[in-house]
Order: C-alpha cells, then structure tokens, then sequence
C-alpha cells in the first residue's frame, strides 16, 4: 500500500467510523424518546 | 444472477456514502411523503416520537429492500448506463456487503417498527420487504413483462403501513391508498420505459416495450389509467375523504387521461423522435402523485379540526 493510499485507507475508515458512531448515538436517543413515549401513553 | 456474478477485489473500505446510495435515497423521498401522508391522514393520533419512528421504520425497511435490490441486480446494473455507476458495478463495494447490509437494515426495521409501533405495521413492513426483495426483484422481475405491475405493489405498502401504525387495523381507506399507487406504477414507468427502452433490451428484462412492443405498451398506460381515475376517487365516493380530496382528484386524473391519450395514440416517429408526450406524461405522474396525496392529508387535517363538512 502506497502512502497516498494508506491515507485514503485512513480517512475513509475514520469517516465510516463517525457515522457508525453518530447512527448508534441518534439510537441511543431514539429509543430513550421512544419509552418516554409509551410510558406517557399508558398514564 | 447472485450466484454467477464474480466478487469484486476492494482494497479500500467503503465510503459510507456508498452504503447511503444502496437504499436508493431518491426513491426513498417519495416513500417517506407518502408514508408521511397515511400516518397524518389517518383518523386518530400518534405520539410524534412515534410517528417519527414509524416513518423511519419505513424508510430504513424500503432501504434494506433496495440494497437486496442492488445486490442481486449488480450484474444488469452493470450493463444500463443509468445503473453503471452505481456502488457494486462501480467496483466499490463487495457484493456480500450490499446483501447484508441490506439484511441488516430490513431486519432492524422490522423490530424498530414492532417494539415501538405494533407487530401488525411489522408484519406488513416484512411483507413490503419480501415483496419487493424476493417476489419482484429475485422472482418475477426477470421473468414477466407485467413486472412493473407487480413492482407496483411493493411501492404501494408506505402509505398503507403508515395508515396501519395509527389505528392499528386495515381498513378500506389504506387499502385504497394502496390501490392508488398501485394502478398509478404502470402508467408512470412505462411511459419512461419507451423512451428508454434500448438499455432493458440490453439486459434482457423483459419490460412491456421490448418483450410485447410499444403499440401494447401504449395501450396499457392507457388502460391502466383510466382504472386509475375511478380508484383515486374512490375515497371520496366511499366517504373516505371530503369535497376537497374529490374536487383534487377528479381534476388530477381528468389530466392524466387527457395527457395519456396522445400516448396511446401516436408511435414513434422514427429514431430522431424526442417522445415528448411520453416525457410530459411521466414527469406529470409525479406531480399527479404528490399532489394527490397532499391534498388527501390537508382534507383530512380540515376535516379533523372541523373546517370540511
């Protein structure tokens, strides 16, 4: 692997990363706002 | 198909851009608007965190169904200049990674939708994912020039599962919804199937203008659109939706017959023709569509807020 393309290699992970990262997080709250939801609805 | 296609050598990981453009975003807008359309037009009322994620169950489940889609088309991809590009004949993705992703998304859609809504919408999302994945995609696509018929009906579930995660029960109104956008399929892909026909002959899918010629195609948009036009104004015969809905309806699909008859009669003008009738009609079924939908949802919110009789 060429320099160039070790970076590239770099970037694209950390750059999947982040979204993998930020999709996870988006759940996280997603799911928190999803039972404050339900439990609002049977009270 | 699958099995005879060669695996793609990637050294690099994929952008997720690429991920992003398996679930064919730009189809997606009009699953989300008309998912939207029967989550807002139907009778009763969602939490909003609820109503937002039963939208983006539907969407992450067309999204799944589409990277089947890419996964087992790669190879006819490969050979129409609209699809050449994109992420696995482009070379630059894995073919086994477009088919789990997809299988991942569907499947995290169809929990997300039942845990949270109702395993009712689940079972209708799975039912959208395997129609489209499996019976049109893998299974008769291929095999019938009626495909776009049968095509239709996975296009058809958005606004049907988003009517159905609001009252938790199928009714004659959803099911309408879903014969709208069903008969609605033929008409609107068909008429860009005649002006791109070359590339479907190319491939070998047997699409209506290649497989029976284009007087018959002709003669199907046409057919199908005058079913069309009793079915749009249906919800409002049936009591369904109001004066608004109706007065929208009749106008729309009045347009549509007019702009389809110049399509079912003329034939092309040799190879220099531009099919502009056939342009004109496809680009106003998406108007047709969208505008018919809107005005079903601002009926129903009257209606609703008691401003309709």
């Amino acid at each position: 692997m060429t320099p160039e393309e070790e970076r590239e290699f770099i970037r694209r992970r950390k750059s999947r990363n982040l979204v993998v990262a930020g999709t996870l997080l988006f759940f996280v709250i997603l799911f928190y706002a999803i039972t404050i939801a339900r439990i609002g609805g049977q009270g | 198909m699958a099995s005879t296609a060669p695996s793609t050598r990637v050294s690099l990981p994929t952008e997720w851009r690429d991920f992003f453009a398996l679930t064919k975003p730009r189809v997606m807008t009009l699953v989300i608007f008309t998912a939207i359309c029967g989550v807002l037009a139907a009778p009763g009322s969602l939490h909003p965190v609820l109503a937002f994620t039963a939208i983006l169950a539907i969407a992450m489940g067309a999204g799944g169904s589409a990277a089947l889609n890419h996964w087992w088309e790669a190879d006819l991809d490969a050979g129409m200049k609209r699809t050449r590009n994109r992420p696995l004949p482009g070379g630059r993705m894995r073919r086994e990674d477009a088919r789990d992703f997809g299988i991942f998304l569907s499947a995290v859609s169809i929990c997300l939708m039942g845990v949270a809504i109702g395993w009712l919408a689940a079972a209708l999302l799975l039912a959208a994912i395997i129609y489209y994945a499996v019976i049109y995609t893998m299974w008769l696509k291929p095999r019938t020039p009626q495909n776009i018929v049968i095509g239709g009906g996975a296009g058809a579930f958005p606004p049907l599962i988003g009517w159905v995660a609001v009252t938790g029960e199928i009714t004659a109104m959803p099911l309408l919804l879903f014969a709208i956008i069903f008969f609605w399929t033929p008409p609107h892909f068909w008429a860009l199937a005649l002006f791109v026909e070359a590339d479907y002959a190319k491939v070998g899918i047997p699409m209506l203008p290649v497989v029976a010629g284009e007087r018959a195609t002709r003669r199907q948009i046409m057919a199908y659109t005058l079913v069309l036009a009793p079915v749009a104004i249906a919800p409002w015969v049936i009591g369904g939706a109001g004066w608004l809905y109706g007065s929208v309806a009749v106008v729309l699909s009045a347009l549509f017959v007019v702009l389809a008859l110049p399509v079912a009669r003329r034939r092309r003008d040799g190879l220099t023709d531009k099919m502009l009738p056939e342009k004109r009609l496809f680009k106003f079924s998406i108007v047709y569509l969208f505008v018919l939908f809107a005005a079903l949802v601002a009926d129903r919110l009257a209606a609703y807020q008691g401003w309709l009789a």
